[in-house]
């Protein structure tokens, strides 16, 4: 007990390094995303105009904060093409979401009935696709996808087409592509529960004469929650803010909110929106971001 | 009485099905970077055509170049700093700000990457630092740490601490008794956070985009500024050495982390 008491103070001198990195690159640079968010479109280098010095004193500061602008926030709320980007971001991450879940679980649970042996195969298995760039496994699909590219051309020789189809720039292609490249987040939490879970149960209720679905309705699905909720989660959140898929798969006509952010940023210029935009894109994810945090929180507690 | 089989027919397949959509797209890509035709999708016979012309690409040299030098040295650093921040939330008990440090620790690995590259480049802007290798290092270090400390963290975890507290009460002070005993039980935990930390490094493109100067692109922008215009065979070339690439990291790794953790086992009962 008390060698543990001893290990804890160089443990906690051990934060040092990595508090300070994490002040630096993480909490202040936050700081600077709120004030450009509040601050005027300018036509300048760096295209912002600063609100407040913090070196101009208490005076200065008291002032500037009357007049802090909030005309970018007011921006983005009366101007459609946000509001569609933060809706449809929505709407792609609720579908692609649904669509994870539906694949995801038949091979996760899948996986949970393999031979112990097996299993551990079939886990390097979903992992490693994770480990290849993820930009490369989109262009891999775009080689599939494009007009004449292989899906057409099977499709064609099994005549089941008598034209090739447009898949690539529509909303199936990046479906098809936010799919591939989440897979494994939706996979892995699902295994880890549904492994987990006491073959007993399922057969229990077999054996008192439950047909196969009833025993995955009542029994199986409500006891691997936990997992759905950890993949849902973990595939939703980044998903609202996914930007290289939707613009090398989908069409141009509707934009999610993390190519309206970057957009804003580089075409554009316009730093205090394109700030104002990521403040906001961060509040709509607030909500889930906590649920993620409970859950996990949760799930440490009951692996103790 | 009615058993229900372990493996069904229907487990089998959706497993197949979908190992089989994991693979073949990366598959295809590697055999189609082989090919001689200079449509992609017309098949031209066997040839390494594409890769000599890569390599006579000097912008798609200079951006593997950059891409690798950015991604050893985050990794590097993410791997000493990431440590530390598990070894002082694993062992550390309770210390001031540590709801705000394991906050900080945990919000990059969700937080969408157009938020993490922005950020980061207002503070660079303000900062007035020259953007290029330091800027984009400094960025995926701040990202792969994060993942790094989970690693590490988990290790730490399920790890027996009466083994820590043996070597104190046989007379070492925690710091010799933490490199002596701790740190080879959780190398194989390092190295594999090394590991992920490099081949996300290897992989941004977001957070590069953003923290990038003019004249420094990595490999990801520049093969994403590729792909834009339409798909070219070279860059089937290129991704599969970085399928290659990344393949051989994983078979180093996972060796060097079964033979850390063979030396562990053995040097523990000395």
């Amino acid at each position: 007990m008390s060698a543990r008491r001893i290990f804890a103070r160089p443990a906690r001198l051990a934060a040092i390094a990595p508090y300070v990195w994490m002040v630096l690159f993480f909490l202040v640079p936050f700081g600077f995303v709120l004030k450009i968010s509040l601050s005027q479109t300018a036509i300048a280098q760096p295209p912002y105009e600063p609100v407040f010095d913090l070196m101009a004193g208490w005076g200065a500061l008291k002032t500037a904060f009357a007049a802090l602008s909030v005309d970018t926030f007011r921006l983005l709320a009366s101007d459609d093409i946000y509001l569609f980007a933060y809706v449809r971001s929505l709407t792609v991450a609720v579908t692609a979401t649904a669509l994870l879940l539906l694949i995801g679980y038949p091979i996760a649970y899948g996986m949970a009935r393999l031979p112990a042996r097996w299993q551990a195969v079939a886990m390097v298995l979903v992992i490693v696709p994770f480990w290849t760039s993820f930009l490369i496994r989109i262009y891999a699909w775009i080689n599939i996808l494009q007009h004449d590219g292989l899906l057409n051309q099977i499709l064609l020789a099994l005549h089941l087409v008598s034209q090739p189809v447009v898949w690539l720039s529509t909303d199936s292609a990046m479906y098809i592509g936010i799919v591939y490249s989440y897979l494994p987040f939706m996979i892995l939490p699902l295994y880890a529960t549904l492994a987990k879970m006491e073959p007993a149960l399922e057969e229990a209720a077999s054996d008192l004469g439950a047909p196969r679905w009833q025993v995955f309705w009542l029994v199986t699905f409500p006891l691997s929650l936990p997992g759905v909720g950890a993949g849902v989660l973990l595939c939703f959140i980044p998903i609202v803010g996914e930007f290289v898929i939707p613009d090398l798969l989908a069409g141009s006509n509707s934009l999610m909110i993390g190519q309206t952010l970057w957009l804003e940023f580089f075409t554009n210029k316009d730093w205090p929106v394109a700030s104002a935009a990521a403040i906001v894109l961060l509040l709509v994810l607030l909500v889930p971001l906590l649920l993620y945090e409970r859950l996990q929180k949760r799930q440490l507690e009951q692996g103790r | 009485m009615r058993k229900l089989s372990r493996l069904s027919r229907f487990n089998v397949a959706s497993l197949a099905l979908g190992l089989a959509f994991l693979y073949l797209p990366i598959l295809i890509l590697v055999i189609y970077s082989f090919n001689a035709s200079r449509l992609v999708t017309v098949w031209g016979g066997w040839s390494l055509r594409w890769y000599h012309e890569l390599f006579n690409d000097r912008a798609m040299i200079e951006a593997a170049w950059m891409s690798l030098r950015v991604a050893v040295s985050s990794a590097t650093i993410a791997t000493l700093i990431g440590t530390l921040a598990a070894v002082a939330l694993s062992r550390g008990e309770r210390f001031r700000g540590r709801t705000l440090f394991s906050g900080m620790l945990y919000a990059p690995l969700v937080m969408p990457e157009v938020i993490t590259g922005l950020s980061l480049l207002l503070l660079f802007v303000a900062l007035n630092a020259e953007r290029g290798f330091w800027t984009v290092t400094i960025a995926h270090t701040t990202l792969t740490m994060c993942f790094v400390a989970v690693v590490v963290q988990s290790r730490l975890g399920s790890l027996d601490r009466s083994l820590e507290e043996a070597a104190m009460d046989l007379g070492c002070d925690p710091v010799r008794a933490f490199v002596a005993v701790t740190l080879p039980l959780i190398a194989p935990a390092i190295v594999a956070g090394w590991m992920l930390a490099f081949t996300l490094s290897l992989d941004d493109l977001v957070i590069a985009s953003f923290t990038t100067g003019p004249g420094s692109a990595t490999l990801p922008i520049r093969i994403y500024s590729e792909v834009r215009l339409g798909v070219k065979p070279e860059i089937n070339a290129i991704c599969t050495l970085v399928i290659a690439l990344i393949a051989v990291v994983i078979v180093i790794a996972s060796l060097a982390s079964k033979l850390s953790s063979s030396q562990g086992e053995s040097a523990a009962p000395l």
